[in-house]
């Protein structure tokens, strides 16, 4: 089997690339392909707790590299989906601790046996980032309506053009339906037109995001949640299929149609 | 753009509207590296330069930073003063 490598990158912080590498790996493992997500953000682990697997520990991603165990060792299947993979990061070391060529390494031999490889950037753009980069097939830049992580993604999709890792594909995330109506939160357009890169996810703002942390099981798996079916989304967009985005204004009535017809000035 | 009823009442710009617009300004320094400041000091040496050749009108002198998809444009509009038949080169 020949895997594709998608590492998930965003610049700045806090702005959902773990909680998009933890749907999208469910959502396609879900489907019954195999998919080994990987937390490269060393010193900072964090996706074995969004994906419920952090009681599983033994190895981690430094061990592998430094070989101390073989790959699988340090792999934890999910029981609850058992095409699902997690290579977790080290906790008590730093960025230093692998490389780029490393990584590239890994992913190779992880191409073999497994169809997806989810890379879990960390925030930056310094060894962490060039790490999770390196191995790269496809990259999805996440980001929000802020002005900041807005300008942060920018940042960095000229830095994955610059490697020739590019077109990256964009996630926007935490929309908020509301402010976007009444002209406070910049509208998906705003954005795709600033950055000038082809989208690939939409992801309502959504309190089930948290509530699926709070619980160690990925939304993606929810299938009542809105910001669940848009990751799901993703992951049949990053098969290839072209499928529409979800229609964020879909419990709107036709009072706010009509207002947000009129204030466009029926354009 | 501000929209049509905004300006026919004279509102106030909607705050995305405003990151928009600082947005855009931001991303393009980002990219290329050129602060306004940067961007005056070119357009007055190119005006220096221009002016060794041919005469211009140096006050109608326009430069510029254009967006075209990730790539970013330096547009330079120098009017010429050339007698009676005025040109305009870009």
């Amino acid at each position: 089997m020949a895997g594709t490598v998608v590492t998930i990158t965003s610049g700045k912080g806090g702005v959902g690339k773990t909680t998009a590498t933890a749907n999208i790996g469910a959502a396609l493992a879900a489907e019954g392909q195999s998919v080994v997500c990987i937390d490269a953000d060393i010193g900072l682990r964090n996706l074995d707790v969004v994906m419920g697997l952090e009681n599983r520990i033994v190895y981690d991603l430094v061990d592998i590299i430094e070989g101390r165990c073989r790959v699988r060792q340090a792999m934890i299947r999910d029981k609850r989906l058992p095409m699902l993979h997690l290579i977790p990061a080290a906790q008590t070391r730093d960025k230093s601790a692998v490389s780029p060529s490393d990584m590239v390494r890994l992913c190779d031999d992880l191409r073999q046996e497994h169809r997806w490889i989810l890379v879990d950037s960390p925030a930056g753009i310094e060894r962490g980032f060039r790490n999770a980069l390196a191995p790269a097939d496809t990259v999805l830049v996440v980001t929000n309506p802020e002005v900041s992580a807005v300008r942060d993604a920018d940042r960095i999709i000229g830095l994955i053009e610059a490697e020739e890792k590019g077109p990256a594909r964009l996630v926007i995330n935490r929309i908020r339906p509301d402010m976007v109506k009444r002209g406070d939160m910049l509208t998906v357009d705003d954005i795709v037109e600033l950055l000038a890169i082809d989208l690939i996810g939409l992801i309502p703002d959504d309190e089930e995001i948290m509530m699926g942390a709070n619980r160690g099981t990925p939304i993606a798996l929810n299938g009542k949640s809105k910001a669940g079916q848009a990751f799901r989304n993703v992951s049949t967009r990053l098969q290839g299929e072209d499928i529409p985005y979800l229609d964020l204004y879909a419990n709107d009535n036709i009072f706010g149609r009509l207002s947000r017809f009129i204030r466009s000035g029926g354009e | 753009m501000s929209s049509f009823l905004d300006r026919l009442l004279n509102r106030e710009p909607k705050s995305a509207q405003l990151a928009k617009e600082r947005l855009k300004l931001v991303l393009v320094h980002d990219r290329t590296d050129l602060t306004s400041q940067s961007l005056n000091e070119l357009k007055d040496e190119l005006i220096q330069v221009v002016s060794q050749h041919v005469e211009i009108d140096s006050k109608a002198v326009r430069v510029e930073m254009q967006q075209d998809g990730r790539i970013q444009r330096l547009i330079a509009d120098i009017p010429l003063r050339t007698g009676n038949r005025r040109k305009r080169i870009r």
